[in-house]
């Protein structure tokens, strides 16, 4: 039974359903954490920070803050009762500064005030003396003070320096590429409440409850049974809540736990930049070896990234990089790099594609530089270094035992007319001066699970009634990517009911404990499983009780049309769940999934990191100016594969926001920090996101057809970050505009955010013959 | 004297409203009002876009439009109608179910904000002939890629809507204001809104120190960004006189409190390169909001009219109860920070000339991205050519020094020149060499002093009949 419904999708499960919200989002009506009806008494709160990215703290001066309009309350770390920690693993994130300071804007102190507006005017009359010391800010700067925040990680296969030495071609280059803001509509936010006998209650817009539960726990000295973090829905997340929401639920707590009267904190949008973690920037160092056709033989690559101050995810993210910068080619002999570097800043964090972006957008800039070196299409480069058979195993030692790259590209060059375009973009590049246009086609391969093995797991809680009415709640949180919704319609599909039918209920850690975060593309995959694997509890004990009670066999029953066949009687559902009430059966059960067949030696960063992956492919057309290094993306084409998709409709909107997002990283988003450490960009005012009309006035959609050779739910493929890195194809595209300037001077040395300012000197570079 | 208007329906009676209290903080502060939402504070992303509506004097309308209510004050909506997301009604409106229905809506924190300026489109507001995308420029969605965004909007066309009963409703709560209320520190806020420009004046002499507020784009930061507590403000966006345009044949006078939205038409007309610059000048909550006298007043280093506006050579009337005196707009600005405006002086007017058939009139505008940014650099030309011979040229740059300056060394170059590439090669060079500019979160100096003499080719080309913005480009 269990494999049918793994690899049959029915009426529900395929179906392109709405966002289960949507009706609530479109009326203003869906509840986020700062709608819920303000309590009597609540305290509102706001961090005071410290304005020195490396420095000890000689003296605090609090009471200007304290004297001021509004103030209940003000704490430093030696008010924390247990734990001074808010971080996911390391153990090295302070809740509030301990002595020192190693970024600017880290929180120093905590103002809780009856007003939202007098805790932040309040939070800057701190008068904090510092002893200051020099930060570790650039690449530069780390790498001669050797600041890691773990040692260099290398993964390697055969002998790269022999093969880069033999090869017929060698070329050495390098990247830069930024980080990059979430920008969450909805800023961090959290509400904590007394509850009876010292307990805890937060509502915290957080991707991992249970994380922030734990640490909450940790630091007022409670058990996690005394703490309850719940989330119904979080205004955008996409990695920026996984680890970073911990901080506001844990000062909300701490004000709690002194005062006994609710506190909300909601940052500041330019308070939440400054103060929360990024995607990570890289440098990218290159030197491989080919052949004429551009076939990889030897690639040595070096990834550094900056991590910031303290260690957060930073390990797996890397990791991630690592594992993803063969993207969908063989590295037949090759040498990766990993420097993880310590540096006076926001700790970077999770961003959707987990470090995946970073170590993709290498290999293909390695594949856009092969070319220009040898003057060969792209694409051709591209394809002939492709996975394929005898070619088909990664860095890491996994085989790659789905890939259908080659099928998938093939399919797009033919349908989006690559080489029609490309005799198109030529002709219009020959007749222009002021414009460039550049077209690109570029793979993405992406592996599905968390890397860390022990995170593969989820718990699911359904609930039948006796009127037949279904609530599922799992271990996911919904944060707008129709999580609730895919695992509806898996429930709702398992008991043969219509969608309406069940009831998506908050996420709550009293309901489903110990909880990875919902990250890593996985949340589908894992919860979906679970909530499909306590149906199958509860629908066997349906079937059971109607064979028994009916005749016939347990295996024939039917749940199909909101009725129950069984025995020659079909009644509906709402009549069997009232029967099976009566006669005592359990209609409530748990569920349960562990992803099988990981494993994977980080020392010797070899085995079987993921259980399959996800695939696709875009083809950008853009235009340059090379007056002012302006650009536009005209048009993009994408073939994504979902699998067999739970709904097409939701992954299509997962496709779209994931590719234009990723355009805004690498075009218009850029970080700036200043020589002391400063955030530049804090606000939407200076970090500059996709607009509307920065959409592709062409963007099609194309779902591949295929399955998942896995049996994932209903043989689908997880959705969240794989689509972000198809943006890649704009990135190359506008490396091919400039090249374009002048070709014989080959593939440009162009950065990351592909900014007016970056293209400019890049067409001035070509046109001088260095690119 | 008290503060009165229409929410939702509801007519609004408050007293003890301070100058600096937001509608944002307003409305969510009121129950089954939260559909509102704040996402940035500051006007940039749209989550808190809602719908204001002035009566029309002499009609039987309202003038509709989207503002971001995060920087709104309170008093403004004095004697006007507001419109959110909650008050749409029982159920969805079509515009609601096609966002339902159509993959709208992925996290749905911003959707409220779209909701409202995709209604007030369809409601025939300010702004409604713009296309969708412009519409939407000034809402930021995160999730969505905004495919469905724009699909909504094209679905729902502009249409109209009967505005008689809210008419009725605000019959008498309109006409001039004041209110007060104690800040937290003990001390007095006041505010006012005068209702003709002689009230104005006369205020202004009594309190040379009120902060004069039109549109509040800019001092709206300062309450909600640096914590400011506005002391004394005079409200001036509704004073009539401060509101007209006059499109002659000379040129266009604007009123020192005329939005940009409203402007934006008439600017058109005067130059399709001055349109282009307004259609990019903030998104449509902020145009709708910010006025040209304002972007001038408070004396931005960047301010993206001014350039312009120098360059087609407008000239400033500033006004108090000594009188009117009319300036060049380039003398106005003084230093970094520093205006020619005595205390007691506000905005009355700004003339800009229409160019004339021989004239040559190229604006650009760079920035990271192209909607709803601020200038790296601002480039604005107004060359006169008779028979072949650049006669006059007056060239401003906005990004590029303290504040908003002409080019003049460019200008003595090109004066008296052949209108030719070897001129465009020259001027550029001494447009490179005007400036200093600084680097920037908006770009280096290096970049700014390219790209401005860059400009200089880009006129050439549009003069040429080229396709010069890369908008103009399609694909295929």
């Amino acid at each position: 039974m269990a494999d049918t419904l793994t690899q049959t999708p029915g009426p529900l499960v395929g179906a392109g359903y709405r966002h289960d919200s949507a009706h609530l989002h479109v009326a203003g009506k869906a509840s986020y954490i700062d709608d819920e009806p303000e309590a009597p008494g609540l305290l509102h709160l706001a961090f005071g920070v410290s304005s020195e990215a490396r420095a000890r703290i000689v003296d605090m001066d609090l009471s200007a803050v304290r004297a001021a309009p509004g103030v209940v309350a003000v704490y430093t770390a030696a008010d924390i009762p247990h734990a001074n920690d808010v971080s996911p693993v390391a153990g090295d994130d302070r809740l509030l500064a301990d002595g020192e300071v190693v970024w600017l804007g880290q929180p120093v102190f905590l103002v809780a005030a009856t007003s939202r507006r007098a805790a932040r005017q309040a939070a800057r009359l701190g008068k904090i003396a510092y002893q200051r010391q020099d930060p570790i800010l650039t690449v530069a700067q780390a790498r001669a003070e050797q600041s890691l925040i773990e040692p260099t990680q290398r993964m390697a296969r055969g002998d790269a320096n022999a093969a880069l030495a033999a090869a017929p071609y060698r070329l050495a280059g390098h990247l830069a590429m930024g980080g990059q803001d979430h920008f969450y509509l909805e800023g961090q936010i959290a509400l904590a409440r007394p509850l009876e006998d010292g307990q805890v209650h937060v509502l915290s817009s957080t991707q991992h409850p249970s994380e922030v539960q734990h640490l909450v726990a940790h630091m007022l000295g409670l058990s996690s049974a005394d703490v309850t973090v719940e989330v119904r829905r979080m205004g955008g997340a996409f990695g920026g809540k996984e680890s970073q929401a911990a901080l506001y639920a844990a000062a909300a707590a701490l004000v709690v736990y002194h005062t006994d009267r609710p506190a909300k904190f909601r940052a500041d949008r330019d308070d939440d930049m400054v103060q929360t973690g990024k995607r990570h920037d890289f440098l990218v160092d290159y030197d491989v070896g080919f052949d004429a056709d551009g076939r990889i033989e030897g690639l040595r690559l070096g990834l550094a990234s900056r991590c910031g101050a303290t260690v957060d995810l930073s390990p797996a993210i890397n990791d991630r990089a690592m594992f993803h910068a063969d993207n969908a080619y063989f590295l037949p002999a090759v040498e990766i790099v990993s420097e993880r570097l310590k540096t006076n800043m926001v700790s970077a964090t999770a961003f959707r594609g987990f470090g995946g972006p970073q170590g993709m957008l290498a290999i293909e800039r390695v594949m856009d530089a092969i070319a220009g070196h040898l003057g060969l299409d792209p694409l051709a480069v591209r394809v002939a270094n492709l996975y394929g058979p005898g070619r088909d195993v990664t860095p890491y030692g996994m085989t790659v035992a789905d890939n259908i790259a080659p099928e998938l590209i093939a399919r797009l060059r033919e349908d989006g007319d690559y080489e029609a375009r490309q005799a198109a973009v030529a002709r219009f590049n020959a007749e222009n001066a002021i414009f460039k246009k550049g077209l690109a086609l570029t793979p993405v391969k992406f592996g599905i699970s968390f890397t860390t093995t022990h995170l593969n797991q989820a718990g699911a809680l359904l609930h039948v009634y006796a009127d037949g009415s279904i609530q599922i709640n799992h271990g996911g949180t919904e944060m707008g990517q129709g999580l609730y919704t895919k695992v509806a319609q898996v429930v709702a599909q398992a008991f043969g009911v219509g969608l309406e039918q069940v009831r998506i209920t908050a996420t709550r850690t009293d309901k489903v404990p110990n909880t990875s975060a919902t990250a890593a593309s996985s949340g589908a995959d894992l919860n979906g499983m679970a909530a499909l694997n306590a149906a199958q509890t509860i629908r066997a004990r349906l079937a059971e009780f109607c064979a028994r009670t009916f005749g016939g066999a347990a295996e024939d029953v039917v749940f199909a049309g909101g009725q129950v066949r069984a025995g020659g009687e079909a009644m509906p559902w709402p009549v069997l769940c009232r029967r099976a009430h009566m006669a005592r059966i359990s209609l409530s059960s748990t569920g349960y999934y562990a992803t099988p067949d990981l494993h994977y030696d980080r020392d010797a960063h070899q085995g079987q990191p993921f259980y399959y992956f996800a695939y696709g492919a875009a083809l950008a057309e853009v235009v340059i100016d090379t007056l002012t290094g302006e650009h536009r993306v005209l048009a993009a084409d994408i073939l994504h594969d979902c699998g067999q998709s739970l709904n097409p409709a939701i992954d299509k909107g997962q496709i779209e926001g994931g590719f234009i997002q990723g355009q805004g990283w690498l075009t218009s988003e850029e970080l700036v920090w200043d020589d002391a450490g400063k955030l530049l960009t804090h606000a939407p005012s200076t970090y500059k996101i996709p607009t509307a009309n920065d959409r592709p006035d062409r963007l099609t959609v194309t779902l591949w057809n295929g399955t998942n050779h896995r049996p994932t739910i209903h043989r689908s493929k997880a959705v969240g970050e794989p689509p972000f890195m198809l943006a890649n194809a704009v990135f190359s595209a506008l490396g091919a505009a400039v090249m374009a300037c002048n070709p014989a001077a080959g593939w440009p040395t162009l950065d990351a955010p592909a900014t007016p300012e970056r293209l400019l000197a890049a067409v001035a570079r070509q046109r001088g013959g260095v690119s | 004297m008290a503060l009165r208007f229409v929410c939702d329906g509801e007519l609004v009676e408050l007293d003890g409203v301070a100058p600096g209290d937001t509608v944002l903080d307003f409305l969510r502060g009121r129950p089954g009002k939260t559909g509102t939402k704040e996402g940035c504070g500051e006007g940039d992303c749209g989550a808190c876009t809602v719908l204001v509506g002035t009566p029309v004097p002499g009609a039987d309308r309202l003038d509709w439009r989207a503002v971001n209510a995060c920087i709104q004050f309170l008093p403004m909506l004095h004697g006007k109608a507001v419109l959110t997301v909650d008050g749409l009604g029982e159920g969805l409106n079509a515009l609601q179910q096609t966002m339902a229905c159509n993959g709208a809506s992925q996290c749905g924190f911003c959707t409220p904000g779209f909701v409202m300026s995709l209604q007030g489109r369809a409601m025939g507001a300010v702004g409604c002939d713009l296309p969708v995308g412009d519409v939407l420029a000034g809402n930021l969605c995160r999730c969505t890629g905004y495919g469905p965004l724009l699909e909504a909007g094209a679905q729902h066309p502009p249409a109209g809507r009967d505005d008689a009963p809210l008419l009725a409703m605000l019959r008498g709560a309109t006409g001039p204001a004041c209110g007060h209320a104690t800040l937290p520190d003990g001390r007095t806020a006041r505010w006012f809104i005068p209702d003709n420009a002689d009230a104005l004046a006369t205020l202004l002499a009594q309190y040379p120190g009120a902060r004069i507020v039109a549109g509040a784009t800019d001092v709206g930061l300062w309450v909600t960004k640096k914590l400011v507590d506005l002391e004394t403000v005079i409200f001036v966006g509704d004073v009539p006189e401060l509101g007209i345009i006059e499109d002659g044949a000379e040129g266009v006078t604007l009123g020192g409190a005329v939005r940009y939205a409203d402007a934006h038409a008439a600017l058109a007309r005067l130059s399709t390169e001055l349109g282009e610059l307004v259609r990019r000048l903030g998104g449509l909550q902020v145009r709708n909001a910010g006025t040209v006298g304002g972007n001038i007043a408070n004396g931005s280093p960047i301010g993206d009219g001014p350039p312009a506006l120098i360059a087609l050579g407008a000239t400033l009337t500033l006004r108090s109860v000594r009188g009117r005196r009319t300036m060049p707009l380039e003398q106005f600005f003084i230093a970094y920070g520093q205006q020619d405006r005595a205390a007691d002086e506000f905005v009355e007017s700004v003339f800009v000339p229409r160019p004339g058939g021989q004239d040559v009139v190229h604006i650009s505008k760079l920035s990271k991205r192209f909607d709803s940014d601020i200038s790296a650099v601002c480039g604005a030309f107004r060359l006169t050519v008779e028979q072949g011979t650049i006669t006059a040229a007056r060239i401003a740059f906005g990004g590029m020094a303290a504040t908003p300056r002409r080019a003049a060394q460019a200008e003595a170059v090109l004066t008296g020149a052949p209108f030719t590439a070897e001129t465009m090669a020259t001027a550029a060079e001494a447009i490179r060499a005007d400036f200093a500019p600084l680097s920037d979160v908006r770009g280096s100096a290096a970049y700014r002093l390219e790209a401005a003499g860059n400009l200089v080719w880009r006129l050439w080309h549009q003069a040429q009949g080229q396709a010069v913005r890369v908008q103009e480009v399609a694909h295929g």
